[in-house]
């Protein structure tokens, strides 16, 4: 499948072909129109797609299994990139069940967004910026999830880094963007400078960058026995070993929480909203956020192996995210936002999904690759969704010009298109049968039960705030109270159809999903249909059954938490909604403003960095180290000004220096010698 | 006549054309031609050099093209060339840079011809220091590179010119002043019979080349001395004030080659030629280094003048070169010379773009500049390739090196050294703040001065040049493999000597 190499190198072509060819010639303005660069981004999309789609079908259903169902691991491409002495840094494809699976997820979404954009970005300056650093994201994004060693992955990792932020300072004109795309790099950098020292310790330790890990533990011995001086044999330097590889893990964890935005490192990803929202679609809400998520399913058989405790570090702290996102996305009022904190939100699921793994044995070795089987299903469901939800909050802020949510309200009969995908996309969110969040979401949460009974309630309650919270969106936007100010300007009107278009795509692979899965996972349709039989943690085969008591409860919860937004958000007016707010302001206050996060992080940054540490420094340069030396050069002009008396010119003085010297010379020679 | 001596040659011929110059097209005429033809030398030294390096057996790694005339024979001095795969790529580089260089200075007024005059011999001084293995002949051009730096400053500068100019030419004297002492005494410590560098590190007939005991003493003297020019902790503060005030190209060529000498000579003569002493002692300078690395990146974030965080990013940059080489394995050097290549090109390529900035502003204070991507978009696009460069964005030089060298130092064993990566590694979320609050402030948001909302784009020559040096920049990000396993071979016999010089000693670390 070497064609699998095109998927990779078409974007660079094109963001090549847009970025660079591009320059503005003085006097004969742009090389490409706004059409022809947008075009160009598209088409190269567009084939990526198909030659995606194929990769898929070819691996999935063309490919022959393993002995024990499993389907193979494929490298059809690996170069040596750069030779590090016994190391060496690799660039290649691996193909596997989770690398395609993204790959369907990052070209769909890429390309409805490609699409999208033709409409929303139609007229803005810059248009051929942002196609071709939309190409150079997508080109990046499949590198990072097609790496064949975890360089690789870092490589791509910083590419797909630089070109959020890129993306986020679009409107670079305006102060929230600029500083909202420095927030994101630096908060970002800050969590892959871990990530970097978990791949050096990794690297040093089992001698490789690669993620099979067969044949190595000798190696990882031979690594640690250079640490400590004695037989690679002994138990100490066995247990060294053991012990290491935990730790590279949780720094590529944090180096994946930060990507991933979890708590505390979340802060980047509500203000990454400020850039264009096809940008938030594809990038802060389907395809890079997740990349801690991929990277940890991608060491996974590490992790299980030889960290199994330690994945409890990710179930807390994606616990704990979760919950705290949901809280918070239940009182912003820009619609982005809460999107924001819902995407944290699911992404944190997806998180403990992977951390609940235990390793299993024997029988239940099933029930360990349950949570790993449902991150990666809500990884590709939520990204669908999503993405779906924000590029209909594109056609809403295209329509009445605000993020705000007190500018919106009873569009639901400006905005028939909008509106339907929206409902059908919330539906999903909150886990309603027969939508595809439903299918992953219950099942994450069955493996959070078999985790431990805390965690499964836990997450439940969180399901249900998530209900809460959409559907709370869902009336501010398209019910409630109607902003007749606006209307008075100009009627909100439905978005033209290259924006509708990926709406309806995004909704009918929801609500497909959603039917097929939920109708295999109880059994009504084959059980090959669902999305066990291609993503498992062993590659095996995995029969999805929903668990009827988790199914049945989350399914309430989410019905009452509905039923709960209805009645409080629907009406005309909110007098409940009201009241809730006056009854606890400071509640509702602390968690509009993110519960003080972020002013932490600027204290610490401007007060303690910039002012403590930096400027002292810069202090302490100019004045101490710089000053020894003017005072060094001081020193000797003002020696020189001292003895230059001697030269003065007069022979008379010149004959009592020599007279005296004579004196003193005789002196010596008769006292002391 | 050996080919390597045309590296000197082509100057000197240049010096000729330039005092025979009548104007200034017949001034840029030798200029073009010459930096061309310096070029154009050393792709073609690079490209023999690979050639002539895969036809030989891999386990040797002698000096090519060597040539040696009696110059002084009283002292055993000669002038003798030789190159390996460390100097061919800081000889490529210098060629880029004098190339770039030349044209990054096109409309420079006034006094012209002189100007090139003493650019040209600067570059004379760096070549010649780049192809010699006599350690006299080395300090020759060592001397000669730096004397023309006091004028070019003095006279062509900004700013505090003379101050500036007197700083840095006392500073590198003091440290060249302390780097001959060393080079004597590794001279007469290794039995006064040769100045040659590969002679006395083959150590004939005897265990160590220079006594444990005068190595001890001469090695911190060589050292440091080179490390001045380095911009080592603490003797870097000669790097932000001539920075700041020497003009575009001189600034460019400065950051971008001489500063790389030190980090040369470091490698090449202190730790080649004492290996005992620079295992023993070796601790000492890479704390201070791993201090330099972070040191200027704290001190770069909150400068307001950009050449200021130019300056101070250099020194952390820099900082890192010499650490790299001092974590003595093969890996982590061949990262210091990468990171010599890729900051001396990102950082000429920074240079200029400041210097055509400043050009057209007369300005550099962060504060009182804003939105001039709007204006100027070429120059201002540039100079996020070269900021993106410099934070290592992966496909371009700075990534490679960078991690070249962590991966290399953590290949050293111990809490120290690895506790020092750690804080090295610090540098590249520094690096970003700086970086990112520099473009941030400069190029994002809207000009509020009406002076320079009328200011034009770059120019033919000034795109030309800059084009150049980012092509350099993307083309060692993207295609590192043969860069790396050139300088491989250059680095191999230098880190078998220090190897092998560790079983005498206890080292401490």
């Amino acid at each position: 499948m070497s064609y699998t190499l095109f998927i990779l190198l078409l974007p660079l072509f094109s963001f090549l072909l847009i970025g660079i060819v591009d320059m503005d010639i003085p006097k004969c303005g742009k090389v490409w129109s706004h059409k022809a660069a947008g075009l160009i981004g598209t088409c190269s999309l567009g084939i990526v797609t198909v030659l995606s789609y194929m990769t898929a079908w070819q691996y999935f259903f063309q490919t022959e299994r393993l002995a024990d169902g499993s389907l193979p691991t494929l490298v059809p491409f690996n170069t040596t990139w750069l030779p590090l002495g016994n190391l060496h840094f690799d660039l290649g494809i691996l193909l596997d069940p989770i690398s395609v699976m993204m790959l369907v997820v990052i070209s769909t979404v890429s390309l409805m967004v490609h699409i999208y954009s033709f409409g929303y970005m139609h007229g803005e300056r810059g248009f051929q910026r942002y196609y071709a650093f939309l190409s150079l994201f997508s080109m990046s994004m499949i590198g990072l999830v097609l790496a064949t060693n975890i360089f690789q992955m870092y490589l791509f990792w910083e590419l797909v880094g630089v070109s959020s932020y890129l993306l986020i300072g679009f409107y670079y004109t305006t102060a929230p963007a600029i500083a909202a795309s420095k927030k994101a790099f630096i908060v970002t950098r800050f969590a892959d400078m871990f990530f970097l020292v978990g791949i050096l310790i990794f690297g040093y330790y089992t001698q490789s960058f690669n993620f099979s890990f067969a044949g190595s533990e000798v190696q990882m011995a031979d690594g640690a026995a250079a640490f400590i001086p004695c037989d690679p044999q002994t138990a100490l330097v066995k247990n060294a070993a053991y012990a290491v590889l935990p730790i590279s893990l949780v720094l590529m964890f944090i180096g994946g929480a930060g990507k991933s935005a979890m708590f505390p490192l979340h802060i980047w990803l509500p203000d990454a909203m400020e850039g264009p929202t096809p940008v938030s679609a594809l990038i802060h809400a389907a395809t890079m956020v997740v990349a801690g998520v991929f990277q940890i399913a991608r060491m996974f058989p590490i992790w299980i192996e030889y960290a199994p405790q330690t994945l409890s570090v990710v179930v807390w702290v994606g616990a704990f995210t979760a919950f705290y996102a949901a809280a918070v996305a239940c009182a912003q009022s820009d619609i982005k936002r809460v999107l924001a904190f819902s995407t944290i939100s699911q992404i944190a699921f997806m998180m403990v999904a992977l951390g609940v793994c235990l390793p299993g044995e024997g029988e239940h070795l099933n029930h360990a690759s349950l949570g790993y089987m449902a991150s990666m299903f809500h990884l590709f469901t939520h990204a669908m969704f999503k993405a779906c939800l924000f590029l209909g909050a594109g056609c809403i802020i295209h329509a009445v010009h605000s993020n705000e949510m007190s500018a919106m309200g009873g569009l639901r009969k400006y905005m028939p298109v909008t509106r339907w995908t929206f409902l059908i996309s919330c539906l999903a969110i909150a886990g309603i049968p027969f939508f595809s969040g439903f299918s992953s979401k219950d099942e994450i949460i069955s493996a959070c039960f078999q985790y431990n009974s805390i965690c499964g309630w836990w997450m439940t309650a969180v399901a249900a705030m998530t209900a809460f919270y959409m559907f709370r969106l869902y009336y501010g936007i398209f019910w409630g109270t109607e902003n007749k100010e606006l209307h008075a300007e100009h009627t909100p009107h439905e978005a033209p159809w290259t924006m509708t278009l990926p709406l309806i795509v995004l909704s009918v692979i929801t609500v497909g999903v959603g039917a097929v899965t939920t109708l295999a996972g109880f059994g009504i349709l084959p059980e090959t249909w669902n999305f066990g039989s291609f993503v498992t943690a062993s590659g095996a085969v995995y029969g999805v059954h929903f668990d009827t008591q988790v199914a049945l409860t989350s399914t309430c919860i989410a019905l009452v938490s509905i039923g709960l937004a209805t009645w409080i958000f629907k009406g005309e007016t909110q007098p409940i909604a009201d009241k809730m707010y006056a009854a606890a302001p400071h509640l509702h206050r602390w968690a509009y403003k993110r519960f003080y996060l972020d002013e932490v992080y600027q204290f610490v940054t401007h007060k303690i960095i910039f002012a403590r540490i930096s400027t002292p420094i810069a202090w302490f340069d100019r004045h101490v180290i710089d000053g020894f030396f003017n005072f060094l050069a001081w020193g000797t002009h003002k020696l020189s000004a001292l003895i230059k008396g001697f030269q003065s010119g007069s022979v008379q003085q010149y004959a009592i220096w020599f007279f005296l010297g004579v004196l003193a010379v005789l002196g010596i020679m008769v006292f002391v010698l | 006549m050996n080919f390597l001596s045309i590296f000197v040659l082509i100057p000197l011929l240049m010096l000729f054309g330039l005092w025979i110059a009548r104007n200034l097209n017949q001034v840029r005429g030798v200029m073009v031609a010459g930096s061309t033809a310096l070029l154009a030398l050393a792709i073609y030294l690079t490209y023999t050099f690979i050639g002539d390096r895969a036809a030989m057996p891999a386990d040797e790694f002698p000096m090519l093209y060597t040539a040696s005339f009696d110059w002084f024979p009283a002292l055993n001095i000669k002038y003798s060339v030789g190159v390996d795969g460390i100097s061919v790529a800081m000889l490529l580089l210098s060629s880029i840079i004098v190339f770039t260089g030349t044209f990054a200075s096109w409309q420079l007024k006034p006094l012209t011809k002189e100007y090139f005059l003493w650019f040209t011999l600067l570059s004379m001084g760096v070549f010649g220091f780049f192809i010699s293995v006599d350690m006299f002949t080395m300090f020759m051009f060592y001397e000669i590179a730096l004397i023309p730096m006091y004028l070019l400053i003095g006279v062509w500068g900004s700013g505090k010119k003379e101050y500036s100019a007197m700083k840095l030419t006392l500073m590198l004297m003091g440290g060249s002043a302390f780097l001959m002492c060393g080079i004597f005494g590794i001279y007469f410590g290794a039995g006064a019979t040769t100045m040659n560098v590969t002679e006395i590190a083959a150590r004939e007939g005897a265990v160590v080349a220079v006594p444990l005991s005068l190595q001890r003493f001469w090695f911190p003297m060589t050292f440091a001395g080179f490390g001045v020019l380095g911009a080592m902790f603490p003797f870097h503060t000669w790097s932000p004030d001539g920075h700041a005030s020497a003009p575009t190209a001189v600034s460019m060529l400065h950051a971008g080659v001489l500063m790389k000498l030190g980090g040369y000579g470091c490698f090449r003569i202190a730790m080649y030629l004492m290996p005992e002493a620079a295992n023993e002692m070796g601790w000492i300078f890479l704390i201070l280094t791993a201090i330099s690395v972070v040191y200027g990146a704290f001190s770069a974030c909150v400068q307001t003048d950009l050449k200021y965080i130019n300056a101070y990013s250099s020194v952390s940059h820099c900082g890192l070169v010499l650490f790299a080489i001092l974590m003595m394995n093969h890996v982590a050097a061949t990262g210091a010379i990468l990171q010599m290549l890729s900051h001396g090109l990102m950082t000429a390529l920074f240079f200029a773009l400041i210097g055509m900035i400043y050009g057209r502003t007369h300005t550099r204070d962060v504060r009182e500049l804003a939105g001039l991507m709007k204006i100027m978009p070429f120059l201002a696009v540039c100079y996020v390739i070269a900021g993106l460069a410099n934070l290592g964005l992966p496909g371009l030089s700075g990534f490679v090196a960078e991690m070249t060298i962590f991966v290399g130092a953590f290949g050293n064993t111990g809490a120290f050294y690895t506790t020092l990566t750690i804080i090295a590694c610090t540098s590249i979320v520094i690096t970003a703040v700086y970086i990112l609050r520099l473009v941030g402030k400069i190029l994002y948001g809207v000009c509020t001065n009406e002076h320079h909302l009328l200011l034009t784009d770059a120019t033919w020559d000034e795109r030309f040049s800059v084009v150049c040096l980012i092509l350099s920049v993307a083309g060692l990000g993207l295609a590192p493999w043969w860069v790396s396993d050139m300088i491989g071979t250059g680095v191999g016999p230098i880190i078998d000597v220090l190897d092998g010089a560790k079983q005498f000693l206890n080292v401490p670390f």
